[in-house]
């Protein structure tokens, strides 16, 4: 665990700055690999900037909502930079609402889009994970295995290492690469579903699960997401006219 | 390899939810409380017990407070965000104190005559204890000031703050979540 960074005289908050990094690592992969999907890598970076700025707002925004009578005394705090002032759903939920609007706008192909993004995606995820071994959130089930860690009291399943080494399996699988995924958006529902049996899988070794009766709540949402995944791969097919990743990549070349 | 897949996809996609809901049952459990009584200084764990002197070397022990919500602040005179954020403590304190509400500020390894001139000059009216070995602070891994935990009735913490100066609304919104709680 390295909750913080010691650069002189600042104390930098490692998972933060752990985020940031993946967050401009996927952007700069996001746009480059735009252009293997015919889709405008500037313009998708406008789209990935514009939804996290509209995320932090709406984030910010819906806490001073659900608590405006702590903010009325004290109006300044609108502006502070304290992180526990967001509702980090509704931020997730206005991020994709105005990114979708901005994409529409400019006339994206959304599933061109999000195969692109998946790359980005796949990285933010690696960095997720590793901010959360910084923090020690996330943190796993005791456990006497060799490799377990001393976190909280206990020996425990490092999830995190486990969950950050699978994101970058899943990163190799979903990398672009000739023949493997036909028809425009299969790369990013198989990523999808990827990450939902990852988590399936690894919520089990997890200390902090939330529980429906005596499951787990993550497993079941993970299993439905899968679920999903899989009919939609199913009914995701290459158009008539549709160039496949293959012959894209060969013509942009 | 990629045509098997294709070609067997329904399979597939049969096999492995149901090898899923298999795990899904083979790793359901009822809820582990052991590892949640375990103290710690995170998030949903016990708080970790102290006992600690104030400024008048009376002994104060964290576990006393069962039942009260309670702040618990690590600061440090040299600190400036700590400096920042008492004012704000101050108010909040005085404002809750009628319904509960107790706050103890530890201060980390300074002498008693340093934080008692802080005290005093910043006329500040909650308990402050001293941890002047730094004991208390590795119990908690305080690594950066100012840190602040937010206890419930039942002495579990529901929330940490690190870095400062913490804003008035946030300490208001936990503050109000720790006394509308039920232990």
């Amino acid at each position: 665990m390295l909750p913080i960074l010691h650069l002189g005289p600042l104390a930098i908050q490692t998972p933060g700055l752990i985020i940031l990094i993946g967050v401009w690592i996927g952007m700069s992969i996001t746009e480059r690999h735009a252009t293997r999907y015919q889709v405008n890598g500037g313009v998708l970076s406008d789209l990935i900037f514009i939804s996290l700025i509209a995320g932090v707002i709406g984030a910010r925004l819906a806490y001073v909502i659900h608590y405006s009578s702590a903010f009325t005394n004290n109006p300044i705090s609108l502006i502070s930079l304290n992180l526990g002032l967001f509702e980090p759903a509704w931020g997730l939920i206005v991020g994709l609402l105005v990114g979708g609007f901005y994409g529409w706008r400019k006339r994206l192909s959304y599933k061109a889009s999000l195969d692109a993004l998946t790359s980005g995606l796949a990285i933010f995820a690696i960095s997720y994970h590793l901010s959360q071994f910084a923090s020690g959130d996330g943190y796993g089930s005791p456990s006497n295995l060799p490799w377990a860690i001393h976190l909280w009291g206990l020996s425990r399943h490092p999830v995190q290492i486990y969950a950050a080494l699978v994101d970058i399996l899943i990163l190799c699988l979903v990398w672009p690469r000739p023949a493997w995924f036909q028809a425009t958006g299969q790369r990013f529902v198989v990523y999808i579903a990827l990450n939902a049996g990852e988590r399936l899988f690894l919520e089990a070794f997890r200390g902090d699960s939330v529980f429906w009766g005596n499951f787990r709540s993550a497993q079941v949402i993970a299993w439905l997401i899968l679920a999903l995944c899989f009919w939609t791969i199913g009914k995701i097919k290459v158009k008539q006219g549709e160039v496949p990743e293959d012959k894209a990549s060969a013509e942009t070349i | 390899m990629l045509c098997f897949i294709k070609r067997y996809r329904f399979f597939i996609s049969i096999i492995t939810l149901g090898l899923g809901l298999v795990w899904i049952v083979v790793s359901a459990r009822g809820m582990d409380l052991s590892d949640k009584t375990n103290p710690a200084p995170q998030r949903g764990f016990l708080a970790p017990d102290f006992t600690l002197r104030n400024l008048n070397s009376d002994d104060v022990r964290l576990s006393n407070y069962r039942g009260y919500p309670l702040i618990v602040n690590f600061w440090a005179s040299w600190c400036p965000p700590c400096q920042a954020e008492m004012p704000t403590f101050l108010k909040i304190y005085n404002e809750y104190k009628p319904r509960g509400l107790v706050l103890l500020a530890v201060n980390t390894q300074e002498d008693r005559s340093r934080a008692l001139n802080f005290v005093q000059s910043h006329s500040l009216t909650f308990p402050v204890l001293l941890d002047i070995n730094g004991t208390v602070s590795d119990r908690y891994r305080i690594v950066s000031l100012p840190a602040t935990f937010f206890i419930n009735k039942a002495g579990f913490i529901d929330e940490v703050a690190y870095g400062g100066p913490i804003s008035e609304a946030f300490l208001r919104v936990q503050v109000e979540k720790l006394i509308q709680e039920t232990p």
